[in-house]
């Protein structure tokens, strides 16, 4: 089947390559996928991630709902999202290859682990006949490797059983990988030792494997090419590899600092927010207190009472126990208390799929509590980008002493991409005082111009008051339920979070200032929506992007911004959600293009659906 | 937050940053409060009387809580801006508002979870939680559990009239089986559970049961509860003169309760009854009545409290006894040491910075492996 090379192979140069590794959940195949993108961000390519895996720890080996996934794109230039289609698709079992296969162009390279074709595992993917012996897979450049066999040779006189054995021939896949795009295994045997170092004959297992395979793809002849997808020039500084769970929790923790108040998370287990409670866990060091509650409410009940006490009360959840939150964000409302409230949206309605990615929890957040309860509402759009807007949130919660809730999503949660490291020099001061003042204090009197209330906590001699979710009474705070005061509070609440517009970042608009199309996004389809309208300039077509960050209130010359174009498009993972709030806010008739299929928009549908408008727009100029 | 405060314990705590506060050494049992501050404070009831105007109804067996709770508080040597009533839903969720202290009306049966924020974040205050058989027992169940479990340090008041008040009338967990109510015109068909048999299941390290009637109980119950550090849970019984008049005065009432009710105190014999003749003694794996001097029964042969005991078997059995099976006891069931949430939160933060240092920024930013971009 191969035989040994006799001579070098050539090297082709590649601007941008996507590979997608598919196996069984229990294969590995996101480790496989995160190996390689540490090693593709070391070397100076700018990456983009998608990891795509089954609610399901285990689901049945060998099952099509078993199958895990993860893409990673890497480039010598700037790139946004994590690619339309993989390149080169690695499947380690037939169900792998029958959920993915249809992504890979013809043309497209496809490694299969040959030795999992195996009866069994054709019959549990719902194969009539083998793939790789029926013709069906011509259209693909297809290399058969038993990869199985191969690396239980590797792994000879080690004291393990065949079964321990196989787990690690996702590291003789990613050695495969690493030699086809010429790239070092330093690093992954370094953090081999790191992982396994207590367990030395799996960390000798996992080295061998990863070298079995990088030793395979140089001395078998069975690939011609290797690739080079040279460095990226990326800004200078200093990089990492960066998932929006962790430049999340990163925020969060920085905003402490830079507020000067010590942070207390409270949360309960939810997919895809339980890394941010994993990983601010480890810095008890920082003073930062966790809670894991008993349950969702608890939770963010917890937050409000940290808050109370001076505190950064934060909590998160999913769109679920978003739900379970919101009489309890109502109180924080009516209390008038900084609150960061994360919400890693998932696809629903109820506990829907997961693991999978859409944005349609923007009118929950918006709008799901009893009575008119509004409150600031900001949404990242890169992994990087959910550490800014970290501490965005905590500065408006503090400054305006108010909840404010920060929507993410599964897709910048468990994205990676390369982050330059900011330098704390660079971090805004967004400390504020608590009052303690006696003289004159009432608990519901405003900052005239940022309509804060006077934010007193307990342990402050004189200024001991009480509060709750009754009507207060302007200026007082007592309870109230006079009707023109219940107005004039209604409307306070209102114009304190509407002030806000004028003090964030005005909206900027990438491409032309005025024209035929404005494509709107929010959130984590900044990626597609940028590249596609990059290739739609690349096609001179007259189409800007602007993307949102602050959703509530949007930034003060949104509306400017939107009359400045012909048409206005709205790409989002959900049924129009954001198209609503700007229809219905300023009059305008913007246009939705919906696709809620658990999975981030690719640039080429972006880019066919804004073809389709501007080419009606160019009909209309000849007419 | 910048001003030094004072602790219950009566030291000097400054108020930031938050390790210093929670760098103390764990100890089992906390020092109680300190006579000798309280003297240095010198608060009386009229202090801890806020402005609000009341708003229970005429006769209500609340305005006795709150009376002996005022009273109460002066005796804790804790100033008062380091008092925090935080209530739920309810009539007894207005307490707060009549407090001169901090106070916080949350919403139904969530105050334990802000209670338990507040005092992880600010370990040096002293927080109450207010709530009722409703607020606590149904839509608050759940938080009962896991802030008992936890010995968050609060001290938990629940007043309970076994209906519901603020919505006229309908019935509660604790509401006697068949109880005809207007939403149970027919009679509840649900078996009413008992509070302190569930604060006992829940790890609670301080249980005690007074009524809103017996004044003097009723304070000295709240003394204890106060001085308490860890979860906290004071039932008071407590009357409901619009929507269940009369909810416990089969035994509460002045001619009766010394013969139908049962005081507990810690390493004395069970005795109780007009003429301290009858007595509680152990017959098998229950609780049986007995009669001191019949039958040969000796002072000796009765329980003897102890609300100590590693083990809550006798505390659980006490819990079960009730009228008109058993005398009702009142008084400290249970009161045992162990460290609280806040103390274990603080010790892991101390634990921490002793293992790695102060947490650096800059350091925790650039983790993992980076690069350099020329």
């Amino acid at each position: 089947m191969t035989t040994t090379r006799e001579t070098e192979p050539e090297t082709q140069e590649l601007e941008r390559v996507t590979i997608r590794f598919a196996g069984d959940s229990g294969d590995g195949m996101q480790l496989t996928g995160t190996q390689f993108t540490r090693t593709a961000a070391v070397y100076g390519n700018d990456i983009s991630t998608l990891p795509d895996y089954p609610a399901e720890i285990r689901a049945p080996a060998g099952s099509l709902p078993g199958v895990s996934g993860f893409q990673i794109s890497f480039s010598s230039n700037e790139i946004h999202t994590p690619g339309d289609e993989p390149d080169v698709l690695v499947a380690m079992n037939p169900a792998a290859l029958k959920t993915n296969v249809m992504d890979l162009p013809a043309g497209g390279a496809l490694i299969v682990n040959s030795d999992a074709f195996t009866a069994s595992n054709l019959s549990k993917a719902g194969y009539a006949a083998n793939p790789l012996q029926d013709g069906s897979l011509k259209q693909y450049a297809l290399f058969e490797i038993p990869i199985s066999t191969l690396n239980e040779r590797s792994l000879d006189g080690l004291d393990m059983t065949s079964k321990q054995k196989d787990l690690t021939k996702n590291f003789f896949a990613l050695g495969i990988m690493f030699w086809l795009y010429g790239r070092e295994m330093d690093a992954t045997i370094r953090w081999i030792n790191e992982k396994f170092g207590k367990r030395p004959v799996v960390a000798e297992a996992n080295t061998r494997a990863l070298k079995a395979g990088y030793a395979f793809g140089e001395t078998t002849e069975i690939f011609h090419t290797h690739y080079r997808v040279a460095p990226a020039k990326l800004a200078p500084g200093t990089y990492r590899n960066i998932t929006g769970n962790e430049a999340t929790s990163l925020g969060m923790l920085a905003a402490s600092k830079l507020a000067k108040r010590p942070l207390f998370y409270g949360s309960y287990p939810i997919t895809p927010a339980s890394d941010i409670l994993h990983q601010l866990s480890g810095y008890k060091n920082f003073g930062v207190k966790t809670f894991q509650a008993e349950d969702e409410i608890a939770a963010i009940g917890a937050a409000i009472g940290a808050a109370y006490g001076g505190a950064m009360g934060l909590t998160a959840s999913s769109g679920p126990g978003i739900a379970l939150k919101s009489e309890a964000l109502g109180l924080a409302v009516m209390v008038e208390l900084p609150l960061v409230v994360i919400d890693v949206q998932r696809a629903g309605p109820s506990t829907g799929m997961p693991t999978k990615n859409e944005q349609s929890d923007l009118l929950q957040v918006m709008f799901g509590r009893n009575g008119d309860s509004p409150l600031p509402v900001i949404a990242p759009a890169t992994p990087g980008e959910c550490f800014d807007l970290a501490i965005e949130a905590w500065r408006i919660a503090l400054k305006y002493v108010t909840p404010v809730v920060y929507m993410s999503d599964a897709f910048l949660a468990t994205g990676a991409e390369p982050w330059l490291i900011p330098s704390l020099e660079d971090l805004p001061d967004i400390s504020v005082q608590n009052w303690t003042e006696r003289e004159g204090f009432h608990p519901y009197e405003r900052d005239p111009r940022t309509l804060a209330r006077k934010w007193a906590v307990p342990g402050t001699p004189g200024l001991e008051h009480r509060i709750g979710g009754l009507e207060k009474a302007d200026v007082t705070g007592n309870v109230s339920y006079d009707p023109d005061n219940h107005h004039r509070m209604q409307l306070l609440r209102q114009a304190k979070v509407a002030r806000i517009a004028d003090d964030v970042a005005p909206l900027d608009v990438f491409g032309p200032d005025r024209g035929d199309l404005l494509i709107l996004g929010w959130g984590s389809t900044y990626g597609a929506i940028r590249s596609a309208v990059e290739r739609l300039h690349v096609d001179g077509r007259s189409v800007a992007h602007a993307h949102l960050r602050h959703l509530n209130p949007f930034p003060a010359n949104t509306e400017k911004v939107l009359r400045s174009y012909r048409r206005v498009l709205i790409p989002e993972v959900n049924l129009g959600q954001l198209s609503m709030l700007i229809r219905s806010q300023f009059l305008i008739d913007a246009e939705g293009y919906n696709r809620v299929r658990g999975k981030p928009f690719t640039i080429a549908e972006i880019v066919a659906q804004a073809e389709r408008i501007v080419g009606t727009t160019d009909a209309e100029h000849r007419s | 937050m910048t001003e030094p405060t004072v602790t219950r314990a009566g030291s000097t705590a400054p108020a930031n940053p938050p390790e210093a506060r929670v760098a103390a050494p764990l100890p089992a049992a906390q020092p109680a409060l300190s006579p000798e501050n309280a003297a240095i404070i010198q608060l009386t009831r009229k202090d801890f009387v806020s402005d609000q105007e009341v708003r229970w109804c005429p006769g209500c067996g609340d305005y006795s809580i709150l009376a002996q709770t005022q009273k109460q508080m002066p005796d804790f040597g804790v100033p008062r801006e380091n008092i925090v009533f935080i209530s739920g839903i309810g009539c007894s969720g207005r307490l707060p508002y009549y407090m001169n202290t901090y106070g916080f009306h949350t919403i139904h049966g969530r105050a334990p979870t802000l209670a338990t924020g507040l005092k992880a974040a600010r370990p040096e205050l002293m927080v109450w939680v207010i709530t009722g058989d409703g607020d606590a027992l149904s839509i608050g169940g759940n938080h009962i559990l896991h802030s008992m479990r936890r010995n968050v340090d609060i001290t938990l008041v629940m007043f309970n009239n076994r209906i519901y008040g603020l919505t006229k009338g309908q019935a509660s967990p604790t509401s006697e089986f068949g109880k005809k109510t207007k939403s149970t015109p027919a009679g509840t068909v649900d078996t009413p559970i008992q509070p302190l048999t569930v604060a006992l299941a829940a790890e609670a390290s301080f249980v005690a049961r007074s009524v809103d009637t017996h004044t003097e109980h009723l304070q000295q119950t709240l003394q204890r509860a106060g001085m308490h550090h860890g979860s906290t849970f004071v039932e008071v019984l407590q009357n409901c003169n619009i929507f269940n008049d009369g909810a416990w005065r089969d035994f509460t009432d002045r001619e009766v309760r010394e013969d139908r009710m049962l005081v507990l105190e810690h390493g004395k014999p069970m005795i109780f009854g007009k003429h301290r003749d009858k007595g509680i003694r152990l017959r098998g794996l229950h609780p049986e009545v007995v009669t001191i001097g019949q039958n040969g029964i000796a002072e000796s042969d009765l329980l003897v409290h102890d609300e100590q005991s590693d083990e809550p078997y006798l505390a659980l059995m006490l819990s079960r006894m009730f009228w008109p099976d058993y005398p009702v006891p009142v008084g400290v069931l249970r009161a045992v040491a162990r460290p609280t949430h806040d103390q274990l939160i603080g010790q892991q933060i101390s634990a921490a910075v002793t293992a790695d240092g102060e947490g650096d920024l800059a350091a925790a930013l650039a983790s993992g492996e980076t690069w350099t971009v020329e």
